[in-house]
């Protein structure tokens, strides 16, 4: 097949795949083979396009014209990949843990749901393989919109209030900033082409570059940025392996690639290096990694405390871009990479907790350990992958961004690196030390580990967590294409 | 002299002569095949005329060939070709959907005029977009707007009454308006013929007459149009109108009024004067964001569905006409484009609820919850369109922001911008009242175990529906022939 | 303004401050008043206004009847004639309508106040409220 054609099949195959998990409802076996088959045929895909992009190729390919001036159109350039193969290989994770999950809790609407996962699937890719901003925006849009069913699946008032903060401030910062921000793009640009170098040069005033970089910024709200974060932990009301799509596959990787794909091909690092508008946000995104990191501190529900952590840990990728010199970039884009699989691994393992024990706090983790030993292992590498530490990758993607941040004289950005590191140590290693070291509550009914296809997921995961940490040749390479040449 | 060189009177006439054959057929179905087929008949003459024109230019048509200015001239441009096809083919949509619609709204005796009265209808509607003599429109607007009036009161609630009885007055008001300042125009230049009145003006340009004139004309067509604050009659009206009324006149009725006051405002008197000798960009704009604003914030507290629409309307009409006050070539496309998108997204939205209330009973937010598992296509047909109100990229609303938003920073004014997203986060509030009924709360234990709704009924939404997603990113069709309509508006030697 | 100014203005525009009255009264009638069918008697009032705006500046100074003859050189304009014969069917079909509606309303509510009926469809046990 050819690239272009590759790029039409990585957005019909999970689409197609959608249409054919609605048509197999009555059969639920083969409804999730459907989803397994969409999976790993969409990672083909896009492991096919990976040669050509490897080798410098761009490929890429224009659909038609909306408004004069400004198509549909794909790229597929070295971030782009790395987002679609971690979207598309998460999937493939995801999808054997929803179906071990979805089952043992008996969830209602389970068509609905791997429907919405396919959807949302195709709108990632999209977002990933985006050739212009205005593409991009659509397929964000689609985004917010196909995972709301998937947040409020449960249908509870909870459910519905979690939805409202979810869809009103995704929504509200998409449409308030970023589509000014868009349209103002094209008005002054002429274009909204993802371009090397960015496509403002020389057009706007330094004052205007950071109003337009503030709307930008803000405007992705799925990078949940403080103020715009408290969608995140409202969307925890979804069912888990939602959370685990997103808060390590499709959502919040969507927001933290626009961000660091709109700081490197719209407004290009040597145009706002020059101008000198990117301190305020090395200062708010500083502010959410510390922020966020001490209100989990404060959690005791396990899945508000991972999600606290996903705002703090998608800072870090916009702190390292914001902060514009090349190694940092290599550790933004990386730990896109890293905190996907940790994250995801946490998640997994936070679900398989609920549906073996039904335990939602860290209080209740005591000794939990000894009886899910795969889960709670699992759960120890996520951890130290986001803390930091070898052997897990989230220690290769810290290490580039500190001497990043040490190489630009950013000494605020150190400061936050390493002093969050204290904090991530603070509020995982004891979930890990209960889980492990003490012994548990009187009383507690005897359970075993959660199913089967969840402790696979779950291994799988943490296995590629230590696998990144040795082997990271593939994302480096891909980021060493988009920062050094 | 062939057909094809009288297709403008026929635009007119096949609808026009419609409506008595309906009234001595008197049997529902035959009238029901009349109409049809001479609303579609009249949706092909208007795609004629429209190709008609991207070729060969301006259409002049002499009735009874008396030359102009003396006689009355039919004249079709790009932007009456644009809203000939636009009102033609929602009514041909429409039409096939009101059979069964009526079937559950009006008595079986009166079906057969409901017919005849949409034949008129679109009579008037189409007799003010072609004609190119200023009492003509008046005429016309007044056998639509009479029509209009009558097909709202046959609505099954009987508030429907007192509902066509406030929009006879107030649309009476508002066409007398319309009389008087054509009056004064006459006085001022003696022609009736509006690009003889556009000629003649240059020689009384500024004059008190001919503003007054100006104004009865904008209030007249306000009243019509529903700008905030007269927009009174219209959440009534579509509440209480059958469905099929409702999703026509939606799409029609302020639609032709919009037109009217481009015309008049470009081809009469031309953008210099009515933007600067009269603060009228100011005063539009001011409405414009007042009706956005205030109309979005009512509708999000409505229990009724038809109501809430309705208000949406008039939040709508507010971004048209905010359009319209750059008085800029863009802000000009924006508003014809956002003509055609709304049109179609309203057209579809009430075609919907009429499938609701033939399914559920009703439209109130009680009662259709839980509606996206008894009715999953309706429903998603209406988020679909709730979609494209507030302007979600991959929907036809969304290029009208587009260009709201482009006209807005071409004048650099940042502040509008954010008023116009602002506003969209308000449509984001009430659609999803709808979408959290429908989809997050259990159905009531009806024993009305509702279906989905009949596929007579569902098919002409449906085909809304995608041309409401077409018409997000094929643009071609709606958008080219916008900017060409509003190039030659801007651009009419004054 | 001199007194004989004044006169002459006044003289001189007699149509158009009779246009004006009227219009006035009849929208006032239109606003102020509750009854369905006094509001039509004012919207008429007013249409009729429009009339006399069209038709009295149609007579011009010295100009006899539009017949044509060569006796005389100044005609009477016609058109506006012709126009307000147009208007009067349209104001009598609207009244015609207004009258109807007014019948059915009455035959609905049992009222033709406009306030009575307001409060009867406000009450809560209106057997036809939709919700």
């Amino acid at each position: 097949m050819a690239a272009d054609e590759l790029i039409i099949a990585a957005l019909l195959v999970p689409a197609a795949g959608a249409a054919l998990i609605a048509l197999c409802d009555r059969a639920p076996n083969l409804r999730e083979g459907v989803t397994l088959v969409s999976s790993v045929l969409l990672l083909l895909c896009v492991v096919s396009l990976l040669p050509d992009v490897l080798d410098g190729a761009r490929p890429a390919i224009t659909l038609f014209e909306v408004l004069p001036g400004l198509s549909i159109a794909f790229d597929v350039e070295p971030l782009g990949m790395l987002f679609a193969l971690i979207a598309s290989g998460l999937w493939i994770v995801n999808s054997l843990y929803s179906i071990g999950y979805m089952r043992a809790n008996r969830e209602h609407a389970q068509t609905r749901f791997y429907v919405c996962f396919a959807l949302a699937l195709a709108a990632t890719m999209g977002v990933a393989m985006a050739g212009n901003m205005f593409t991009l925006f659509l397929f964000y849009e689609m985004l917010t919109l196909i995972t709301y069913p998937l947040v409020t699946h449960h249908g509870t008032d909870e459910a519905r209030r979690g939805g409202r903060v979810y869809l009103a401030l995704l929504l509200g910062t998409s449409i308030m900033f970023l589509l000014p921000a868009i349209v103002f793009t094209w008005f002054i640009a002429g274009t909204t082409d993802f371009t090397p170098g960015g496509i403002l040069g020389g057009k706007l005033s330094a004052a205007a570059l950071g109003g337009l970089l503030a709307l930008y910024m803000f405007g992705i709200g799925k990078a949940a940025l403080m103020p715009f974060h408290r969608w995140l932990p409202a969307a925890m009301v979804a069912p888990t392996p939602v959370s685990a799509l997103l808060h390590a596959v499709a959502v919040v990787k969507a927001g933290v690639f626009s961000v660091v794909k709109v700081i490197v091909y719209v407004f290009g690092i040597d145009t706002l290096a020059s101008a000198g508008v990117t301190d305020w946000l090395v200062g708010v995104a500083g502010f959410t990694i510390v922020a966020a990191s001490v209100v989990a501190l404060n959690s005791d529900n396990l899945k508000r405390r991972l999600a606290y952590s996903t705002v703090s840990q998608l800072s870090y990728v916009v702190l390292a871009a914001a902060v514009l010199v090349p190694l940092s970039m290599v550790g933004a884009v990386l730990h896109i990479a890293a905190h996907a699989l940790g994250k995801i691994t946490l998640f997994f393992a936070a679900g398989a907790i609920y549906t073996a024990a039904h335990k939602t706090e860290v209080s209740q983790l005591d000794g939990i350990g000894r009886r899910m030993p795969w889960t709670m292992g699992a759960f120890a590498i996520g951890a130290l992958s986001m803390i930091g530490l070898p052997p897990a990758a989230g220690f290769i993607s810290k290490w580039y961004m500190l001497s990043g941040a040490m190489a630009g004289a950013h000494w605020i950005a150190v400061a936050v690196i390493a002093g969050s590191t204290l904090l991530n140590a603070g509020y995982f290693l004891p979930v890990v030390y209960r889980a492990f070291f003490r012994a548990p509550d009187a009383g507690q009914s005897a359970h075993g580990e959660a199913p089967l296809p969840m402790v696979i997921a779950l291994t799988a995961t943490a296995i590629g967590t230590v696998l990144l940490f040795f082997v990271p040749d593939v994302p480096l390479a891909l980021t060493r294409q988009m920062t050094g040449k | 002299m062939t057909l094809a060189q009288h297709l403008p009177a026929l635009q007119v006439v096949v609808p026009l002569l419609a409506a008595p054959l309906t009234v001595l057929l008197r049997r529902r179905t035959l009238a029901f095949a009349v109409v049809l087929a001479a609303s579609w008949i009249a949706f092909a003459i208007s795609v004629r005329l429209w190709m008609q024109v991207e070729s060969s230019g301006t259409i002049s048509y002499a009735i009874g060939n008396w030359p102009p200015p003396w006689g009355i001239e039919y004249r079709v441009d790009r932007l009456s070709a644009f809203m000939l096809v636009l009102v033609s083919g929602l009514a041909a949509v429409v039409l096939p959907y009101s059979r069964a619609s009526i079937e559950q709204e009006i008595p079986a005796h009166q079906q057969y005029l409901f017919y005849t009265v949409f034949a008129l209808c679109l009579t008037g509607l189409l007799g003010i977009t072609i004609t190119g003599d200023a009492f003509n429109i008046f005429v016309f607007l007044e056998i639509s707007s009479l029509s209009t009036y009558v097909l709202i009161a046959l609505g099954r609630d009987r508030r429907a009454l007192l509902a066509a009885y406030q929009y006879l007055i107030m649309g009476t008001i508002g066409a007398t308006f319309f009389v008087i300042g054509v009056g004064l125009l006459y006085l001022m230049t003696g022609s009736l013929n509006l690009a003889d009145i556009a000629q003649r003006l240059s020689a009384v340009e500024g004059t008190r007459p001919v503003l007054a004139a100006l104004a009865f004309l904008t209030v007249g067509i306000s009243l019509k149009l529903a700008l905030f604050p007269l927009h009174q009659w219209l959440p009534n009206a579509y509440a209480y109108a059958p469905s099929a009324v409702t999703a026509f006149l939606a799409g029609s009725a302020t639609k032709v009024a919009v037109y009217v006051l481009l015309r008049f405002y470009f081809s009469v008197f031309g953008a210099p004067q009515v933007f600067d000798k009269v603060p009228m960009q100011e005063m539009l704009l001011l409405l414009a964001l007042a009706g956005m604003f205030a109309a979005s914030a009512v509708a999000i507290f409505q229990t009724d569905l038809k109501r809430l629409f309705a208000y949406s309307s008039v939040a709508q009409i507010g971004y048209i006409i905010l359009g319209l006050s750059f008085g800029t070539v863009t802000g000009l496309t924006a508003t014809i484009v956002h003509l055609a998108n709304h049109a179609i997204t309203k057209g579809a939205v009430f075609m919907l609820l009429g499938c609701v209330a033939a399914s559920l009973g009703g439209v109130g937010l009680a009662r259709i919850q839980g509606m996206g598992k008894r009715m999953p296509l309706t429903s998603l047909g209406l988020v679909v369109c709730g979609l494209s109100l507030i302007g979600v990229p991959g929907t036809a609303g969304f290029i009208s922001k587009w260009m709201l938003i482009q006209a807005a920073l071409e004048q650099g004014q940042w502040w509008l911008v954010f008023l116009i997203v602002l506003s969209s986060l308000l449509a984001v509030a009430y659609v999803w009242r709808f979408v959290e009924a429908a989809y997050l709360r259990e159905p009531s234990n009806d024993p009305n175990t509702a279906a989905e709704a009949r596929w007579s009924m569902l098919l002409p939404a449906a085909l809304l529906v995608a041309a409401t997603v077409y018409f997000g990113f094929d643009t071609s069709l709606t958008l080219g022939s916008a900017t060409h309509a509003a190039g030659e508006l801007m651009s009419a030697p004054q | 303004m001199t007194g004989t100014g004044l006169l002459t203005t006044l003289g001189g525009h007699f149509a158009y401050f009779i246009t004006v009255f009227l219009m006035m009264a009849g929208l006032f009638i239109v606003i102020a008043r509750g009854n369905l069918i006094k509001k039509l008697v004012g919207l008429s009032i007013f249409q009729t206004s429009v009339y006399l705006l069209y038709i009295a500046p149609g007579k011009l100074v010295g100009g006899t009847a539009p017949i044509l003859s060569d006796a005389f050189s100044v005609y009477s304009n016609p058109l506006p004639h012709v126009l307000i014969l147009t208007a009067i069917v349209v104001g009598v079909a609207t009244l015609a309508l207004g009258l109807a509606l007014v019948v059915r309303i009455r035959e609905a509510y049992g009222s033709i106040e406009e306030d009575d009926i307001l409060q009867s469809d406000a009450a809560p046990e209106s057997p036809s409220q939709e919700q």
